[in-house]
């Protein structure tokens, strides 16, 4: 077993236990802290597989962002104590748990069953050539996200603080 | 590392997300697995990206990592805006556009 491996196996029980723990974890603080690790394990892979920039803008942007917003939507929110009713009501959870578990038996036995070619990537560095993708072939897509994120910026502090002028008349 | 054992394992986050999203019923939890789900289909993008030795993958991921971050901004103030209204975040309960 090379350290390839060993790492690999620790970024997937790092991704993979804690994506359990917070479909089954019953607190909602703990899920948002369980999340952390799933993203955090997440990147890891990333940067094995050769993404630099990706696995650190996923640590910036999930880990920085996202799940510190989760966390004060969990704050601002909670009207009864932390703990949330477990799973949803008895007519949901079986379909639910049989379609998951069926889809994923599929699609495993697909993928392991493919014989996919085995390329080792030489490890780059992945900044510029994106770099060079975003500004020549992709410029369009990502002028429109640069947009679409001022949009989010504004509609979002809108929404929010639309509520609370309403109730102060 | 094969490729195939990144496949499954970005198919399993995928999975987890969205059995989640089938069986939770809190939206914050709703959203903790829509970005599982993102993240698993994210980490397909880089591992084809790795097999076929091209760089498109990453941008795509790139995109999504943005529209993720998007999302979430304006998912959470949706729900802090209803949250100001009924005081509920059970997706169970919240059935006024049901007609």
């Amino acid at each position: 077993m090379n350290w390839e491996a060993v790492v690999f196996w620790a970024m997937a029980t790092l991704v993979l236990v804690p994506a359990f723990a917070i479909v089954f974890s019953r607190n909602i603080v703990h899920m948002a802290f369980w999340l952390l690790g799933t993203l955090m394990g997440v990147s890891g892979l990333y940067l094995l597989l050769g993404a630099d920039f990706l696995g650190m803008t996923q640590i910036f942007v999930y880990i920085g962002g996202i799940n510190v917003l989760l966390l004060f939507g969990i704050m601002l929110t909670r009207s009864e104590p932390v703990y949330v009713r477990r799973l949803a009501k008895r007519p949901k959870l079986a379909p639910g748990l049989i379609i998951g578990a069926f889809t994923a038996f599929t699609l495993v036995s697909a993928l392991l069953g493919a014989g996919w070619r085995n390329v080792p990537g030489e490890p780059t560095e992945t900044a510029g050539i994106l770099g060079a993708f975003l500004l020549s072939e992709y410029i369009l897509p990502f002028e429109i996200i640069s947009v679409l994120l001022l949009v989010v910026l504004i509609g979002a502090a809108y929404i929010a603080r639309r509520g609370s002028r309403e109730g102060a008349e | 590392m094969q490729t195939q054992a990144y496949l499954v394992v970005a198919t399993l986050i995928f999975l987890i997300g969205a059995m989640g999203f089938l069986i939770r019923r809190n939206i914050l939890v709703l959203f903790m697995s829509i970005e599982l789900m993102l993240n698993g289909a994210a980490m397909l993008f880089v591992t084809f990206s790795r097999q076929l030795r091209q760089m498109d993958g990453h941008v795509f991921v790139f995109f999504i990592i943005a529209l993720a971050a998007a999302e979430a901004a304006v998912g959470l103030s949706i729900l802090i805006a209803i949250f100001r209204l009924k005081h509920r975040v059970n997706v169970d309960e919240l059935t006024e556009l049901k007609g």
